[in-house]
């Protein structure tokens, strides 16, 4: 057995804000010619603190106690007033922390060689971005989790500003107006919740509104100022246009943190503060939700299906998926939270595989025109077999990740109504029509562009990115009970104490 | 519920029993230990394959060829002769029913699965018919793939398939069930798109894919509802407390339906998918698309008889849904007379053969739904051995006329290939079942068609029975007659081939591989073809090998099995695996059948059709060109297979794309995206457009001031709040 380390989730929340602190501090400390010495040096310093971070990330996850339903590792420090600094994690957040740690040293070495320029700056974004996600998943003081909450979005405005494609400012635009709209409403419901409940801290948030919970209509509103923030995060259907834009624009390794990670808030929101606090509301309003998501399901795998840009295709399949994870979540019972939540994180390895299998093919050609493609197979087989694994995850094939996640939230959703999962099942269909239809288009057929001849297959830079992603793909797809032995006893306690206020 | 119809007052939802509790009364019932050494033996059976495949697919380019056919078809081998030792112990060594448990799989609450091995009576058939047809089809493709220059990954994908398939039928739970069923269908996919340079093959390849998954939505909403109803997806637990659901109604998308019936309706949307059933038959004569071995394995003999075994191991459900269960029986029927149908006008070799595969696969499902579910997996059983022996023969065809597929472009080739003829005659015989009735004397199809067809009659009160065994009598004349008319068109009258004259426009199959193929070994033959004369030469022994064993099979699988599977020793053969109701003694009937005339019907259509056959393509073969000549109605409705994938094409495929299209364009562009951030917001921003432009980092330093603003207007919330 390791050793308790103290403070150890601080310590894992804030080991990228150090490495990012080195970073600045050596820059400052060197020759301003030395641009390529400094850009190597910021490449490795990331590098090693993403895996340091990995590492202690690892401990994490040994020591937790998966019996234990309630938050653990809790560090809790009195600021001023009802805020204070308030750490911990269970069953639900624990996940996503490793989720985000085990993505970011990829999303690392996948930039090696594809930012040429600031990459001291592109690599402190990274680095800024990793602490304040993981603080969005171990912070149990509301106000803290709002300042990473939003605060996380400015490292990625950044780095789509900076290093996206040629329309980033329109993207970056549209990314921000959408969630500013949400985080405007989101901030007005927790002041609200502050100034009435007289604590800051969310676990006792909890309890107190367990205990006593608000009338309907107050709970409706609150529900909703909560739901538009996460909605739009999620992305849900109709506020999902700015995602596609967004993914276009980025560059790749910030697609993945985009798709893999970024995504997730929005669904772990929902499952922090609107099925626990407000659970009337969250029961008045699921309908509402259960129509949006099989409508995500269905309208944007047919969406996918038309899109010629590769990229914009597999971020329409990722707002599909999220639909399974607000149906899951809505659905009210063990089946379909926990299907989201393992949902959410095999989404995290297979979109963020996806994206980075597009980054490998945008690397060498520089263009997502699908058109542009064909043939593929032949000249890059490696390459030809890590993108057809997980275009096989993507559609939910069983022995990969994808298929525990849509079983689980379809088994969930159809206790809640059969209609639901109906219509959700009709959506294996259509990703098997888009995931399909572009894999041939780009690796099928013969090659008739010679551009295509000009670059080799991936090399071991990018195989040592795809490996790990491969292995927790299969893993978690032949032995799911890596998530569900950590999320059981949180969810169980979660559906529990949600049947029991809703009276079901 | 949202939609809930107020009428009912019946409060179905959460009616369910839930299994737990009655698990404990037929725990007494489970076999749970596996006798000294099985387990060992069972899994190693299940997974050599997959370790085959492994080493093939990663390793292939660096062992090479000979290195990775050897392990996959060595494996396979083994697996071949563990399976016929377990199908052996428990059919005449007395070993028991029994399932091991490998590891969990998903479990939530009482949503139970575990990867496990289960062996009765139906798994252990099914290891002996996967793993024979399997490994006689790796042996084969050392002959068939000897000139493809991606002979690893082809062997490696065989046996991924035969993983999948043997995982399919030890599934002991829904979860596993359905691990195996889409790993088929993944596999086949792969096979079908073997040659992805060409593009008939991966469209074929995706169409096989999206129909399964047609088929697959049906099948989860009925695992589903299985799981809802009854609170368990493990098969022994499900089939425990079945009765008690009976007369139950069940709310599904607001109807209300009688439970079980809904529950085995879904599941065979499942089996309509991957056993090639009317409606969602369309992938499967595509899929011809796929080396011919591939055919022979997956589409003809293993993969696509999963649906008929999934009703068959489902049978204590379908025995207690009667609805469903007559649909099956239709479906089935229709079925086995719409493929026949298209069969006769087809001049493809292998489609000819597909089609008839469909039809048989008609055959077995009428005999599940009428409740002769022994004689339905006897079928699947001979059915195996012959249909891999015909595409196999056919593969020899192709292979020995160089890689033609038309058989109005082959003729008098007996002479030249003599084994391929004896074999397929053989198989032929064995499809038609030819034999003397009120005798043991008769090729394998004689047994279990004929017992199909007798089952059939032995439900002759009921409408779906009289439907089944009539469609099920004109189909064999029309079984007979395109078998026959295959058999005549390629092996005997006047040579339709010209030696020096290969590569007429016409070769579609072979010549488009041909420029598919940069490196084009697959067709090394038509290479050389600058004058000189291409006589068709009989195949290799590696090919011919499996082609004799077959054979055996095809003469002999009828009349050892018959009285194991449909005969006097039945009812130990199948111990629990098979469920019959009290109610249900259609196997007892069928042997009892007093008519002559229907004991005799069957051999006078199949020699009815052999006659009809001799006469259009070798006493009159000019007629039937004047028929295709003529394009008659009749002729151009079968001819183009009903017009469903027109049909298909004009309705579904193009309804999706116009959705799609109407979703982006005006959905998300004008509507969603018009009146959010491009409407009034981005209007505003776009007059400004010079100011974007110049100053490219106003986003960030908005986003970052908004940022400090928030944070600022909080903190100052929070202490005007605490003091």
């Amino acid at each position: 057995m390791l050793p308790a380390i103290p403070n150890l989730l601080s310590i894992v929340t804030f080991a990228p804000l150090f490495g990012a602190a080195v970073i600045m501090i050596l820059r400052a400390l060197s020759r301003r010619d030395d641009e390529a010495v400094i850009s190597r040096n910021a490449k490795w310093i990331s590098l090693w603190t993403t895996l340091v971070t990995l590492a202690l990330s690892v401990v994490l996850l040994l020591q937790f106690d998966g019996h234990n339903p309630g938050y653990q590792f809790v560090e809790h420090y009195q600021w001023f007033g009802p805020i204070s600094y308030h750490m911990g994690v269970d069953g639900i957040s624990i996940l996503f922390v490793a989720l985000t740690v085990f993505l970011m040293p990829l999303c690392i070495a996948a930039s090696w060689t594809s930012i040429s320029h600031r990459v001291t700056e592109y690599m402190v974004a990274f680095l800024l971005l990793e602490t304040l996600v993981i603080g969005v998943f171990t912070s149990l003081d509301i106000f803290l989790f709002y300042i990473f909450f939003e605060g996380g979005l400015v490292p990625m405005f950044l780095i789509i500003g900076i290093w996206g494609g040629k329309d980033r400012v329109y993207a970056a635009y549209k990314f921000f107006l959408y969630t500013l709209l949400g985080s405007v409403l989101m901030l007005a419901a927790m002041l609200y919740l502050v100034t009435t409940l007289g604590t800051a801290s969310i676990p006792e948030m909890t309890r107190l509104l367990t205990e006593r919970p608000f009338g309907l209509d107050v709970q409706g509103f609150l529900w909703f100022a909560f739901f538009a923030s996460f909605a739009v995060k999620m992305p849900m259907w109709p506020v999902h246009t700015w995602l596609p834009d967004a993914h276009v624009q980025a560059p790749t390794a910030g697609s993945v943190m985009l798709a893999g990670i970024l995504l997730k808030l929005g669904g772990y929101g929902f499952i922090r503060f609107n099925l626990p606090m407000f659970p009337d509301a969250s029961e008045m309003f699921a309908p509402l939700v259960m129509a949006l998501s099989v409508i995500a399901v269905v309208y944007t795998s047919l969406v996918a299906f038309r899109q010629t840009d590769i990229k914009k295709l597999i971020a329409y399949s990722s707002v599909a998926h999220m639909g399974f994870v607000t149906m899951g979540i809505f659905a009210g019972n063990a089946l379909g939270v926990q299907g989201a939540i393992y949902q959410m994180i095999s989404h995290g390895l297979i979109s963020g595989a996806l994206f980075l299998c597009v980054g490998v093919i945008y690397d060498r050609w520089h263009t997502r025109e699908i058109a542009f493609y064909g043939g593929l197979t032949k000249l890059m087989p490696h390459f030809a077999f890590v993108f057809l694994l997980f275009t096989m995850a993507n559609v939910g094939l069983p022995g990969t990740s994808g298929f525990v996640g849509e079983i689980t939230t379809m088994a969930g959703a159809y206790d809640w109504g059969t209609w639901v999962a109906l219509v959700a099942a009709s959506g294996v269909i259509f990703s098997a029509v888009y995931a399909l239809t572009l894999y041939k288009r780009v690796m099928f057929g013969v090659v008739t562009n010679d551009e295509l001849k000009k670059y080799p297959d991936i090399n071991l830079r990018e195989i040592a990115i795809f490996t790990p992603l491969i292995i927790g793909t299969i893993l978690l797809g032949v032995y799911p009970a890596f998530v569900f032995d950590f999320t059981t006893a949180s969810v169980d306690g979660l559906v529990n104490a949600y049947q029991a206020a809703i009276g079901g | 519920m949202l939609f809930e119809t107020a009428a009912h007052a019946e409060p179905a939802a959460h009616g369910a029993v839930h299994a737990a509790e009655a698990t404990h009364a037929v725990a007494g019932a489970v076999a749970a230990l596996p006798p000294e050494g099985m387990a060992t033996i069972v899994t190693l059976c299940v997974f050599a394959p997959i370790v085959g495949a492994a080493i093939a697919g990663f390793f292939g380019r660096r062992i090479g060829n000979i290195a990775s056919q050897t392990v996959t078809t060595g494996l396979l081998f083994l697996s071949c002769v563990l399976g016929w030792y377990i199908f052996i112990e428990h059919t005449w060594g007395g070993m028991p029913d029994f399932t091991v448990k490998l590891l969990d799989f998903i479990n939530i609450g009482t949503f139970q699965s575990a990867w496990s091995i289960r062996v009765d009576a139906l798994s252990a058939t099914m290891l002996v018919v996967v793993t024979s047809v399997s490994s006689l089809v790796h042996l084969y493709s050392w002959g068939y793939m000897a000139e493809d220059d991606s002979r690893p990954r082809f062997f490696s994908y065989l046996s991924l398939f035969t993983f999948a398939m043997l995982m399919l039928v030890t599934a002991a739970d829904f979860m596993q069930l359905f691990f195996g069923w889409e790993g088929v269908g993944l596999a086949s996919y792969l096979l079908i798109g073997f040659w992805y340079q060409k593009d008939s093959a991966s469209s074929a390849a995706i169409k096989a894919f999206v129909v399964n998954r047609i088929g697959d939505f049906g099948f989860a909403l009925g695992i589903l509802t299985v799981y809802w109803q009854f609170g368990t997806i493990n098969f022994h637990e499900f089939f425990a407390v079945i009765q008690n659901q009976e007369g139950k109604a069940w709310e599904f998308a607001g109807f209300y339906f009688s439970a079980l019936d809904l529950a085995a309706f879904l599941l065979f949307i499942g089996a309509m998918g991957k056993s090639a059933q009317f409606f969602l038959h369309t992938w499967l004569p595509d899929a011809m698309e796929g080396p011919t071995p591939v055919s022979a394995l997956i589409h003809a003999a293993t993969m696509v008889t999963a649906g008929v075994y999934m009703v068959c191991l489902l049978s204590p459900l379908f025995e207690h849904a009667p609805q469903a269960k007559m649909i099956v029986a239709y479906i089935g029927a229709i079925t086995a007379i719409f493929a026949a149908s298209i069969g006769f006008t087809q001049n493809d070799i292998k489609r000819v053969i597909a089609y008839s595969t469909c039809s048989q696969l008609g055959y077995m499902f009428f005999a599940a739904g009428v409740g002769a579910y022994q004689a339905a997996m006897f079928h699947l059983f001979t059915h195996a051995f012959f249909k891999a022996l015909l595409f196999l023969g056919a593969g020899s065809v192709i292979h020995g006329m160089h890689h033609e597929q038309d058989m109005r472009k082959m003729g008098g080739l007996y002479r030249y290939l003599p084994v391929t003829y004896a074999v397929m005659t053989i198989g032929t015989i064995a499809i038609t079942g030819l034999g003397i009735p009120y005798t043991e004397f008769g090729f394998a199809g004689f047994f279990s068609k004929d017992a199909i067809i007798e089952s059939a009659w032995a439900m002759h009160d009921t409408p779906q029975g009289m439907f089944a065994f009539w469609m099920g009598i004109f189909a064999a004349l029309l079984t007979s007659f395109y078998s026959f008319r295959l058999i005549f068109m390629t092996f005997h009258g006047k040579k339709q081939w010209d030696g020096g004259h290969h590569g007429h426009p016409h070769d579609d199959h072979g010549h488009e591989d041909h420029h598919a193929h940069d490196a084009h070994a697959h067709d090394a033959h038509a290479h050389d073809a600058q004058g000189h004369a291409h006589t068709p030469h009989e195949s290799p022994w590696i090919m011919l090998t499996p082609l004799i064993l077959l054979a055996v099979g095809a003469v002999a699988a009828g009349f050892v099995f018959a009285p194991y599977f449909i005969g006097e020793h039945a009812h130990d053969f199948w111990g629990h695996a098979i469920y019959t109701a009290p109610t249900n003694h259609v196997m007892h009937d069928a042997h009892e059948i007093k008519e002559v005339w229907v004991k005799l019907a069957p051999l006078i259509v199949t020699l009815l059709g052999l006659a009809l056959a001799w006469y259009y393509y070798l006493h009159r073969p000019s007629l039937p060109k004047k028929m295709a000549a003529n394009e008659g109605p009749v002729w151009t409705f079968l001819y183009n297979k009903w017009f469903f994938d027109e049909i298909y094409q004009a309705t579904f495929v193009k309804l999706t794309k116009w959705l799609g299209d109407v979703f982006w364009k005006i959905g998300d562009i004008k509507i969603i995206d018009g009146l959010g951030p491009n409407g009034a917001a981005w209007a505003a921003l776009k007059s400004a457009k010079n100011l974007v432009k110049t100053q490219t980092g106003y986003v960030y330093h908005y986003a970052f001031f908004m940022f400090l603003g928030v944070v600022g207007l909080l903190t100052w919330a929070v202490i005007g709040i605490t003091h």
